[in-house]
């Protein structure tokens, strides 16, 4: 009987949802056959099988949590599997941690085998990789058979693992909607329901609760006369339409902006290291994050070069991770490296707020919407346009000037846009 | 911080601890009134007299045990052997006295003795004058060998043989008393069992000591100026006790070694740091630790079999290719995943 355990499907993940078993009780299972769903703290990975055999036991059902290496179902893996092929005592597998499952295996009828579909292992099937990337493939529950090694005799080093390792990031952001445990009434003068916390919920609990408490923020709120921007962006449109190539948003134009003067003041686009650290780092590149409330939950997609990019590439590559974060299939890379934020509320007619920075960033610009409103020019009242954003700052690396300055170009920046697309 | 030779770094630090200690005192070949065949007792003679600066007969098994009992009973002995192969002739008294003295007679007398003397093959002075045997020590409990590289090192490494209680053995080499080196002036003793990481790098450990770790060094360098490699390197300068801690972590980083001995290969120093290493990073090694080494050969003495006998910096270079190409990473235009 072969113990299926919660595996580590990420450098963070701690503990495991079961979301989705894809085999039940009694079904054969392949080799590479998907076995079951699993919610890390990143996301919900498909996790396959790595023995032939029949799935006799679910162990933990869909919705409950288990710590990694907990036991989450039993394999009859009679037969052709490459780890029963090593010789050992019944039940002398099942010895990970956790609770062993009671008599089950020894009760059970055994289930017929299945028809063998690897060839007996012998000493020339051994698979010849470095140590290195048979620790790799241990922690990262690798299958090393589909893995051609480049090292010599056919060794599989490191660097042949390059790619698998790279689509194994592919994480699969947000939740699926966990078919949990009864909902339970826990206060009926508040009418309460318990709805399970998912995972992208906790990984947002964790972070922004870690930034409030341990970032010293400041807010300094700046407002820009976005005639301009709203006339400039209107005739930019029209001429795009008409040769039926996509439009272009404000928010598009704010990134581009931002991107700009993130150029002018490096220091804005840095990150604090620790309190223990005699450096503080300062990025070369700038890669904007853009705040994206997927139906399945806030992802924070980056926009990497955005100030190397033009504005129409910004967009076009906006829509390409919304579209990404829709499916749930941005990749870490997808979500990494960023170097500072853009959240933008000002669709929903939010006219300004402060956002809490997403660390290691050392800022973020929370951005209101455009709104007409009467404004003074020489001495008369007229109609005119304003858009209000507000930059939150590490104190620790951003003092009030550095904020003050870099609002300044971006307001520049912004009042004067055909710069953005100079 | 001064610049200076690696014999004179052994010299002025030889004088100031005699200045420092009545006690220690001198004994070997030639040291006094021929100031030693290298020249590293200089003046020492005439400055401390005969006392302290004595002239043996040729017989190492005799003044190596002289010292032996001089230090049993309180002095600090310096005896320089006038090459390591001469040591054999005070195996004897060096493995199965001075190193077992204290632990077989419950620590009644230990001996602080250290034996200076250089290996170190090249010179065309044949098989029995070449060889380099510092093995033979390190594999002795009881003992220390410690194998300094620069001149900074030895005069640390010196100043802690002398202050320690046990036996050191201290090994120089020919080919280094005149490389030259900043030493500064308030340079503090060396803890004796320590490694050094001298280069940091990603791309492989490369490991020596003495004379190998100039070597390890100079190549790292070269390499990094003509193929872009990016080479750690680790001086042992220690070889008992040995440092494996920071063997380990080194490889634990670069995931690959090629160790560097100036011994032969079976059994050598290159096998016990490649065993270290498969002890404590072996999750972690990506290609099988290679070891450049002598030809095992009585080291011929016609100039052109020494030449091909004695490990060369393209033996080093093929070696660290090889381990290279076996993880992967092409040595022209080498990338970081």
């Amino acid at each position: 009987m072969i113990e299926i355990t919660m595996p580590r499907l990420s450098d963070t993940m701690e503990e495991g949802t079961i979301a989705t078993w894809h085999k039940h009780p009694g079904d054969h299972v392949r080799v590479g056959d998907i076995l079951v769903e699993i919610e890390t703290d990143k996301a919900v990975m498909e996790y396959e099988a790595y023995d032939n055999g029949v799935l006799s036991e679910i162990l933990v059902s869909e919705g409950q949590t288990v710590p990694i290496g907990a036991p989450i179902a039993l394999l009859d893996g009679t037969g052709a599997s490459h780890q029963a092929s090593v010789p050992a005592p019944s039940g002398a597998v099942a010895s990970s941690a956790g609770p062993a499952p009671a008599e089950t295996p020894l009760a059970a009828p055994p289930p017929p085998p299945p028809p063998p579909t690897l060839e007996p292992s012998t000493a020339a099937d051994r698979l010849v990789a470095s140590p290195l990337v048979r620790r790799l493939a241990r922690e990262q529950h690798l299958d090393l058979r589909d893995v051609r090694g480049t090292g010599p005799g056919g060794r599989i080093v490191r660097r042949d693992l390059t790619e698998m390792l790279e689509s194994r990031s592919q994480i699969h952001e947000a939740f699926t909607e966990l078919r949990g445990p009864a909902v339970v009434v826990t206060d009926e003068k508040r009418g309460s329901e318990a709805v399970p916390v998912t995972s992208t919920r906790r990984v947002i609990a964790r972070r922004m609760s870690e930034s409030a408490r341990t970032v010293p923020h400041f807010y300094a709120t700046a407002v820009a006369d976005a005639g301009p921007l709203v006339r400039m962006r209107r005739e930019l449109n029209a001429q795009l339409a008409a040769v039926s190539r996509p439009k272009v948003s404000v928010n598009d134009l704010v990134v581009k902006a931002c991107a700009l003067a993130l150029r002018e003041h490096p220091g804005v686009n840095s990150s604090y290291v620790d309190d223990t650290s005699t450096t503080m780092l300062v990025h070369r590149r700038i890669n904007i994050g853009v705040a994206v409330a997927s139906q399945h939950g806030l992802v924070v997609p980056v926009i990497t070069d955005a100030d190397q990019r033009t504005v129409t590439d910004i967009g076009a590559e906006t829509h390409r991770l919304m579209a990404r974060a829709e499916e749930r299939r941005l990749t870490v890379e997808d979500m990494s490296g960023g170097t500072f934020t853009i959240s933008n509320l000002g669709m929903f007619g939010v006219e300004q707020f402060t956002a809490i920075i997403n660390p290691p960033e050392a800022a973020i610009l929370a951005v209101g919407a455009t709104t007409a409103e009467p404004v003074v020019v020489d001495g008369t009242v007229d109609t005119g346009y304003r858009l209000r954003y507000t930059l939150s700052s590490d104190h620790r690396v951003i003092d009030g000037a550095l904020a003050a300055q870099f609002l300044r170009t971006l307001t520049t920046f912004l009042e004067n846009p055909w710069t953005l697309v100079a | 911080m001064a610049i200076m030779t690696y014999r004179r770094a052994l010299h002025d630090t030889l004088r100031d601890e005699m200045l420092r200690d009545e006690r220690v005192l001198l004994l070997g070949e030639e040291i006094g009134v021929f100031e030693g065949s290298y020249k590293i007792t200089a003046g020492l003679l005439e400055e401390f007299g005969p006392r302290r600066v004595r002239d043996t007969p040729i017989a190492e098994e005799g003044f190596t045990g002289a010292a032996i009992g001089a230090a049993m009973l309180g002095l600090r002995p310096v005896v320089e052997i006038m090459t390591i192969n001469f040591s054999l002739l005070a195996l004897d008294q060096i493995v199965n006295h001075a190193a077992k003295i204290y632990g077989m007679f419950g620590g009644q007398a230990s001996v602080p003795l250290v034996i200076r003397t250089p290996g170190g093959g090249g010179q065309q002075l044949g098989a029995t004058h070449s060889q380099n045997v510092e093995l033979y020590y390190a594999f002795v409990p009881g003992l220390k060998v410690v194998a300094p590289s620069t001149p900074a090192d030895a005069r640390a490494l010196l100043q802690a043989a002398i202050r320690d209680d046990d036996p050191v053995l201290f090994l120089e080499n020919l080919a280094l008393y005149n490389t030259k080196g900043d030493v500064p002036d308030d340079l503090p003793p060396a803890p004796i069992g320590r490694a050094r990481v001298t280069r940091e790098g990603r791309d492989l450990t490369l490991i020596g000591y003495s004379r190998t770790a100039h070597v390890a060094a100079q190549v790292a360098d070269q390499l990094a100026a003509s193929e872009g490699l990016d080479i750690e390197v680790v001086d042992l300068m220690s070889l008992r006790p040995l440092d494996r801690a920071t063997i380990v972590a080194s490889v634990r980083k670069t995931h690959a070694a090629v160790v560097l001995e100036d011994d032969w290969l079976t059994y050598g120093i290159g096998a016990e740091v490649a065993a270290t290493i498969s002890d404590g990073a072996f999750d972690d090694l990506d290609a099988p630790v290679r070891r450049v080494a002598m030809a095992e050969v009585p080291l011929p003495y016609a100039k052109p079999l020494e030449t091909a006998a004695l490990p060369s910096t393209d033996d080093v270079i093929a070696a660290i290719y090889q381990t290279l190409d076996a993880v992967g990473r092409r040595h022209l235009k080498v990338g970081h995943d």
